[in-house]
């Protein structure tokens, strides 16, 4: 796009088909990774 | 919902619900800002003196097509998919905090244990309820695998042998069990030493380090109790353990308040000192005390969040850069939305545990009677506060429904929003305003790595 960037994102709908497995570690969210 | 700022020169442009992040030129920054409340031909006219028609056209147009493959002004469909989840999910434990020590060599000003006694007398954990704690950890974590434990204080190092006997049980019991302990551990450094600290390298997979950032910064609120202050102990040692650890799974750690609202200088100072990895936090605390952030403060530790941005930008253009905590975002490989709708699990999936082995929602609850869950040996015998917990979501929350930073913050802090308004339900509000300008300062430095050619995710 000319007047756009796009910064890569996660999905957040497709991380709702995939996601829940609760592996992750706790947080006390934004700067984890799955 | 579209979340526009300004930052650093850059436009940014935030989808909450889709998590797309855009930088667009001036003119479509405006026409992004327009979109929803007028027509085209009302934009156009409204832009007309400005841009060539044009030009006009090409941003109408591009934001169109971001619109209509749903990753500009999405819709939040998170709702039902948060309930449906609420449903399926059996309940499991996986992280405990083990409060080891209930007891201090510091006297730190603003401690919310209030010298690690937490409202109650001075105690050590005894070794054998930390190894219950791990066994109800195993027995109540169902199909998980990964298991966390954080020794917590006071200081935990008062308690030195009964960490490393209670690591070492971990270590025999997980593989039997198909678990994986992640030990973390946090320290004031008075205590620590060399045997101690190849035991935390060998073990602990983070550890946290407290110092307030400036030496008179510190020295100020981390005095001894007889008013000594303890910088000059804990330097040399947290600057060695950050080495040995390669600048890699450790934070120094600083609280700031009042007295300190050019915080960023102590970050800096950090940085100058060698540290890479720096979490620099305000305080959390009743208004009425000396050293509290008020909303008063806000403005002045906003352009402080803004400035330390800048020098880092800058730092990392010169190969010189550090990680700042709060500022870390992972854009593209983050969590799922079901982490983000739940947050941190305190009160279900993650327990504070006493030194006689009580259990409470989190480390912050503790010495709250009110939120007694029960103990290791007899297991949860409130089963109506843990409810009270794992219901608790974003869309559970007023004030978070319609925040931009909802999916990056989780709804904040139960034990910060039961401080201010007795409602684990409720926000903190001058925590939700930090957080918000922190996550703009987070998407900033992304978004201009991004124009450097830098890392992106």
């Amino acid at each position: 796009m000319k007047h756009i960037k796009e910064i890569e994102t996660k999905d957040l709908k497709k991380s709702a088909e995939k996601g829940g497995c609760g592996e992750c570690q706790t947080s006390c969210v934004g700067n984890q990774t799955c | 919902m579209v979340h526009q700022f300004k930052n650093n020169g850059l436009n940014i442009v935030l989808d909450v619900n889709s998590g797309k992040v855009f930088v667009p030129d001036d003119m479509t920054y405006r026409i992004i800002g327009l979109y929803e409340n007028k027509t085209t031909d009302e934009i156009k006219n409204e832009l007309s003196s400005e841009y060539p028609a044009e030009e006009i056209e090409e941003g109408i147009k591009e934001v169109s097509e971001l619109k209509e493959k749903g990753v500009l002004f999405s819709e939040d469909t998170f709702m039902p998919v948060a309930e449906a989840f609420m449903e399926r999910r059996k309940p499991v434990i996986k992280a405990l905090c083990l409060h080891i020590a209930h007891d201090c060599n510091l006297a730190c000003k603003y401690c919310f244990a209030e010298e690690g006694e937490y409202h109650g007398k001075r105690e050590l954990m005894p070794a054998e309820v930390g190894k219950r704690a791990l066994d109800l950890l195993v027995e109540s974590s169902g199909d998980r695998k990964n298991l966390e434990v954080d020794f917590f204080g006071g200081e935990p190092l008062m308690n030195w042998n009964a960490v490393k006997e209670i690591v070492l049980y971990g270590r025999e019991i997980e593989k039997k069990n198909n678990k994986r302990f992640r030990f973390t551990l946090t320290t004031n450094g008075i205590l620590l030493n060399k045997e101690i600290a190849s035991f935390l390298n060998e073990e602990m997979s983070n550890v946290v380090l407290s110092i307030d950032g400036r030496k008179e910064v510190n020295d100020n609120a981390r005095p001894f109790r007889n008013g000594m202050g303890s910088y000059d102990i804990i330097l040399p040692k947290f600057l060695e353990l950050a080495e040995e650890r390669n600048q890699e799974n450790y934070y120094v750690r600083g609280t700031f308040t009042r007295w300190n609202k050019d915080f960023s200088r102590d970050v800096l100072h950090l940085a100058d000192l060698g540290f890479k990895q720096i979490s620099v936090e305000p305080v959390v605390s009743e208004e009425d005390r000396d050293y509290s952030i008020r909303e008063e403060d806000l403005p002045e530790i906003f352009d402080q969040y803004d400035l330390l941005a800048k020098e880092m930008l800058k730092r990392n253009r010169e190969g010189k850069g550090f990680n700042f905590f709060h500022f870390m975002i992972d854009m593209s490989g983050g969590p799922c939305i079901y982490k983000r709708l739940t947050g941190c699990g305190s009160g279900y999936e993650y327990l504070a545990v006493t030194p006689t082995g009580d259990l409470y929602p989190c480390h912050q609850f503790v010495g709250n009677r009110e939120f007694l869950l029960g103990d290791v040996y007899k297991g949860i015998v409130r089963p109506d506060i843990i409810k009270e917990f794992s219901d608790c979501n974003i869309y559970k929350k007023p004030k978070c429904r319609d925040c931009f930073a909802k999916f990056y913050c989780s709804g904040g802090c139960a034990a910060n929003a039961y401080m201010e308004h007795k409602d684990i339900y409720d926000t903190y509000d001058i925590g939700c305003a930090l957080m918000k300008k922190r996550i703009e300062c987070a998407i900033m430095l992304k978004a201009a790595m991004a124009e450097d050619g830098g890392k992106l995710s």
